[in-house]
């Protein structure tokens, strides 16, 4: 069996098929896997193996087999039961001064807001820079990143650190971790949040200091308004359903779409102007293209400003 | 006395008949022709997600209809199969055998339960005609009451189906306990009517709860009362802590049954009397306490404080100890047995080496610091289709080829239903296993849509998702073909030692000639 040799193979080559640890904390986590692993291993080789045993060594001979009478065991019980209690409450004391690291905030950590949304994730530096979908942090510096939803749930999930925090809607909640490992990390939401879930993702860039710097410095003041169109598909999170090469995504493409005519699902006919973008961005449910479901685009009514939807049109007039 | 030649199946004859019985034995009939169809349609949208999944991007579907397919293939098999499925058809079949009795304790409540039932599952079905719906079968908030879907008439489909639970379960504590027959002592009973009434407790207290949480999100989205919504000064974790009040114990309404069938099932195939039967009756009565103080571990990352996490992890690993109990137990009854493998045994041992899995990724699971990497990974998607599936479908299925000579009176293809075994088997372990290696990897759940890194491990798993679903197809070949003309059964096809082999298969409406009196333990193989 394939998986069988896939499997055969990381153990051979001693992996827990863990993504390679970034932190302290995940390498404790780690060893706590490895620990659990091969208990388990142990255990269902208990288990499982003694099941094969005994099916095999006492399978039925003649119909007319004698069975022993062993109603219980006093002793044997007590064992069964003691054994693993105390093995479950060590396993859970080793659980819970890890969580209890996990948890603690650093002091002087350096803090970024992020904001979860369907389907994006914005991030906000004290300088005022913001950026969407991929953020830096320098590395051996403590973070904490302060986090809610602009919308429903979602969960901050950074694999190779093993962490992982609900964000939610009308609350806080803190997320410290401190990257001893550059490198480019996968982000995840792993808290179910609609039809682009699986898109929702980020990129944690750790960098050496003076790189984090130069990028906090970049300025965008002087982008033209197209530009600056481009950016606000990325950092409002349009991205996730709309694409701007003429795949379909969840929601109708951007190429093209200006002066593009079509119908409605009532059947009524329409011309993509200024005033059909306008509508479809801030009341999004007042019609609905034929082929699309209703209820899925978000209304941005108070989170783009006149201008930035400005910016945007001018966007979409140039996807030729 | 009734005429010779008379059942239960054929003492009256028309549709009418069966849709005002009030005879247990045909309602279990009812409720698993119903659970069965339901269980088709939520295979069938099993089949998409992993046909879906077999490579990174869209396949089949899109991302909406991917999450419209996962809630009702979630949807389905929790309310509609799994939380019915052994109680409902094997309990109501056998808990009044099992204890002597000639019928549940109220009939006419038995029947209306089915009704209930079916009333719900109908609205559960209708929202596919709607506009569906897509909040996956947890319903969590804000997204459940943001959503435009049918949110409003699948929770009062979940409310209605629960309230059939509710009844189901009354129904067997008050029979276990005023319709014994004389003789049957509490020590006496079968374990799986202990098992049974276990369930039976948690359906009638936990149930409600679920009831209420369900309401408020139909009064949420309706009228705006702001309990769940943030945007209106609500707390969207609370709803968590309501769901997951009721939805763990209700993990336990699905799986202590199923160790029930297991312990009959290894007496039987051992033929020797089941090690330790006071700790299982009572390992059974303390799971049912427990896990109504475990629901936190759900929400080990949702916000909860630190303290919660914690005290709920310690919690959660006493539920690990009864467990373990039973497990040892069942492997001591097999020691100096007389084994055989007909294809009830095999299922039973599959039980085992599944649940054994299950078990130790559980523990696993309930570490809290371990758990923040594993949570909503596939790694619980695994883990929770090796209890569920590889726990309580494998001892379902086991359970009906164990009595479907008793409930039609016809015996099966042996060799067709060992097939079925080694398809479901090999088959569950080929679209599992390799899932709690994805979760490892840090693939979340509920993805439509994949990093390419995961994707050889997802096609093993969609080839393993055929297998088990041409196991299924041919079990039902072998039910309804042995039903249509298997040979005839005798009494006591496994030479068991319960109440219900000492009447003919299938058995007489009132199912006792003569009324039982009991001597003994229901495991005398002596």
């Amino acid at each position: 069996m394939a998986w069988m040799m896939f499997i055969g193979k990381a153990f051979a080559q001693g992996q827990s098929f863990m993504p390679p640890a970034a932190t302290d904390i995940a390498r404790q986590v780690d060893n706590l896997y490895s620990f659990l692993l091969w208990a388990s291993l142990i255990s269902c080789a208990i288990l499982i193996g003694g099941m094969i045993y005994f099916v095999i060594k006492y399978r039925r001979k003649t119909n007319n087999d004698k069975t022993a009478y062993i109603s219980h065991n006093t002793f044997l019980e007590f064992l069964w039961s003691f054994i693993p209690l105390v093995i479950f409450l060590g396993v859970f004391a080793w659980g819970w001064d890890i969580y209890h690291k996990m948890r603690t905030m650093p002091e002087n950590a350096l803090e970024i807001h992020v904001f979860g949304k369907q389907w994006s994730w914005e991030f906000v530096y004290k300088s005022g820079k913001s950026s969407t979908n991929e953020f830096y942090v320098p590395v051996n510096t403590p973070v904490k990143l302060i986090m809610t939803s602009q919308d429903v749930l979602h969960s901050f999930y950074v694999p190779s650190m093993r962490i992982k925090q609900d964000v939610v809607p009308g609350r806080y909640v803190g997320l410290p971790f401190l990257s001893e490992k550059l490198g480019d990390f996968h982000v995840f939401c792993t808290e179910f949040c609609g039809a682009a879930h699986s898109q929702m993702l980020a990129r944690m860039k750790v960098v050496p200091r003076e790189e984090y710097e130069a990028w906090l410095q970049v300025d965008e003041s002087m982008m033209t308004l197209e530009e600056r169109g481009k950016k606000y598909y990325n950092d409002k999170g349009c991205v996730a359903c709309h694409s701007t090469d003429g795949s379909l995504k969840v929601g109708p493409t951007w190429k093209g779409l200006f002066g593009r005519t079509g119908e409605f699902d009532d059947g009524t006919k329409y011309t993509a102007d200024e005033n059909y973008i306008r509508e479809s961005t801030l009341n999004p449910n007042a019609h609905i293209v034929k082929g699309f479901a209703k209820g899925v685009m978000p209304s941005m009514q108070g989170q783009l400003t006149e201008d930035q939807l400005n910016a945007i049109i001018e966007f979409i007039k140039g996807l030729k | 006395m009734s005429a010779p030649g008379k059942n239960y199946i054929n003492d009256k004859d028309g549709i009418w008949s069966w849709m005002t019985t009030l005879d247990h034995k045909r309602i279990a009939i009812l409720y698993m022709i119903s659970v069965l169809f339901f269980f088709l349609v939520g295979g069938i949208m099993a089949l998409l997600i992993r046909i879906e999944l077999f490579a990174p991007g869209a396949q089949i579907l899109d991302g909406n209809t991917y999450n419209q397919v996962l809630t009702y293939h979630g949807a389905i098999m929790v309310f509609m199969v799994i939380i019915p499925g052994i109680p409902a058809i094997l309990g109501n079949f056998f808990l009044p055998l099992h204890v002597g009795a000639k019928d549940v304790a109220f009939p006419r409540l038995n029947l209306a339960s089915w009704y209930v039932f079916m009333l719900g599952a109908a609205l559960a079905i209708s929202t596919f005609f709607t506009t569906k719906i897509d909040t996956g079968w947890t319903f969590y908030t804000p997204y459940s009451i943001k959503t435009g879907t049918a949110v409003v008439s699948m929770v009062l489909a979940a409310f209605i189906m629960g309230m059939s639970s509710i009844l189901t379960g009354l129904n067997f504590i008050v029979t276990v306990h005023k319709l014994r027959c004389p003789g049957m002592t509490m020590s006496r009973i079968p374990l799986f009517v202990w098992a049974t009434y276990s369930t039976a407790i948690l359906q009638v207290l936990a149930t409600p709860v679920l009831a209420i949480t369900l309401l408020l999100i139909a009064a949420e989205r309706t009228f705006g009362v702001g309990i769940f919504d943030p945007a209106l000064g609500g707390d969207p974790v609370l709803f968590q802590h309501f769901f997951w009040f009721y939805s763990h114990p209700a993990v336990y309404i699905m799986i202590l049954p199923a160790m029930g069938i297991v312990s009959e099932l290894i007496a039987t195939f051992s033929r020797k009397v089941i090690f330790g039967y006071t700790a299982i009756a009572y390992s059974s009565l303390g799971i049912a306490a427990v896990s109504f103080f475990v629901w936190g571990h759900h929400m080990f990352v949702s916000g909860q404080s630190e303290f919660a996490g914690v005290v709920f992890s310690f919690l959660t690993m006493l539920v690990g100890v009864p467990t373990a109990i039973k497990m040892f137990n069942w492997l001591a009854t097999l020691y100096k047995g007389s084994i055989s493998f007909q294809s009830p045994m095999l299922y039973a041992l599959g039980f085992l080496f599944l649940f054994a899995i299950g078990g130790v990724t559980g523990i696993m699971l309930a570490t809290v610091g371990l758990d923040v990497h594993f949570h909503d990974t596939y790694f619980v998607v695994a883990h929770f289709h090796y209890v569920m599936v590889g726990g309580t479908l494998m001892a379902l299925m086991g359970g009906f080829y164990y009595w479907l000579p008793k409930m039609f009176g016809k015996m099966y293809n042996e060799f067709l239903a060992q097939v079925t075994f080694v398809l479901i088997f090999v088959g569950f372990n080929v679209t599992f296993f390799p899932q709690f290696v994805l979760g490892a990897m840090g693939m979340p759940r509920r993805y439509f849509d994949y990093l390419p890194a995961y994707e050889s491990l997802n096609r093993i798993s969609t080839m393993g998702s055929w297998m088990i679903g041409l196991g299924f197809l041919i079990s039902l070949y072998v039910i309804i073909q042995s039903i249509w003309k298997g040979e005839k059964a005798p009494a006591n096809p496994w030479g068991s030692k319960t109440l219900e082999w000492t009447v003919p298969s299938p058995p007489i409406h009132s199912n006792f000639e003569v009324d039982p009196v009991v001597t003994g333990g229901p495991y005398e193989y002596r």
